[in-house]
């Protein structure tokens, strides 16, 4: 089994995403996007970074590589995909999940921690959590905040498609814990699948014991088979 | 055939925050000058040979419905001049 973490030119958190993953005895390479996806795929990972210098808008190119389009038919056949940061902004474009990632409100990069709360623990990327567990996880973007139309975000929580929210240490959803302005603290959210989720914080960085919190680490096993 | 330029303006949507905007109004502010509002837009100037202007129309509007505009937070909307019009 093997994780495709795909590099696009720009991406620059493949590297630290095979390192997490390979920390956690999940076996993980990474892929040119030109080379398209091997055979033995059993998991893909849409890495951090600039993909094409965000261009256009961020992930925006990304998502119209010829790789992506292999992406979209391994989601559809269960194979699980995770888009992260940048990642969670080409998964977006492309169609893989609802909505779009843009403008952070304060118009500023931020990089800092976050509290998120699990708002579904039925995926394969929160089954070592229990639903309202609150997690700390780093965020590094400029252009986070998840806008959708009010009609398709009652559709995202009425089919439980929100993974995770931004919340304070003890799980209350506040404008003051919801660090980019995202609506409805959205942090990440599901594809039409469950094996397929985006999100804007990074799990790869909170993996490592040695660089502090290992919180990512339990969304990462979700790639196990 | 005919050259033409056909013009695309994508804009985000009623409603949506422009945080870009809203700097860039306060820094107006600063600079004394006195707005009440403030709005940004993209625009691409696209140049292509059409059989006519509707056709160069709708393979900008394909554009921007495929790649130019996010449809989630965007609104675009296309002009087409024959391109010795534009210059």
């Amino acid at each position: 089994m093997t994780v495709a973490v795909i590099q696009f030119g720009g991406s620059n958190c493949d590297r630290d995403a095979v390192r997490a993953l390979n920390y956690l005895d999940i076996e993980a390479e990474r892929v040119w996007h030109e080379d398209g996806l091997p055979e033995e795929t059993t998991g893909i990972m849409l890495p951090g970074g600039f993909s094409y210098g965000d261009y256009l808008r961020a992930g925006a190119m990304a998502a119209r590589s010829p790789i992506m389009a292999e992406v979209r038919e391994a989601a559809d056949d269960g194979i699980p995909v995770l888009g992260v940061c940048n990642g969670a902004q080409v998964g977006s474009e492309s169609g893989l999940t609802d909505g779009a990632f843009t403008t952070n409100e304060s118009a500023r990069f931020q990089c800092e921690h976050v509290f998120l709360r699990v708002e579904n623990a039925d995926t394969p990327w929160t089954q070592a959590f229990d639903e309202g567990d609150v997690i700390e996880i780093p965020i590094a973007h400029g252009e986070g905040r998840f806008e959708i139309t009010d009609e398709r975000y009652d559709e995202l929580e009425a089919n439980d498609r929100i993974l995770f929210r931004y919340c304070d240490a003890d799980g209350n959803l506040t404008d003051e814990a919801n660090p980019n302005g995202s609506t409805g603290n959205v942090a990440g959210i599901l594809g039409d699948n469950e094996s397929v989720a985006v999100l804007m914080p990074h799990p790869e960085r909170s993996t490592l014991p040695d660089v502090g919190g290992t919180d990512g680490a339990d969304i990462l096993t979700g790639f196990r088979p | 055939m005919t050259a033409y330029t056909a013009t695309v303006t994508v804009r985000l949507k009623h409603g949506v925050l422009d945080p870009e905007a809203e700097t860039t109004k306060r820094a107006l502010e600063r600079l004394g000058f006195d707005l009440s509002a403030l709005r940004s837009a993209d625009r691409y100037e696209v140049d292509l040979d059409a059989e006519n202007a509707d056709e160069a129309a709708e393979r900008a509007e394909s554009m921007a419905e495929r790649l130019l505009a996010n449809p989630t937070i965007h609104d675009y909307e296309v002009s087409v001049v024959e391109a010795d019009d534009a210059q």
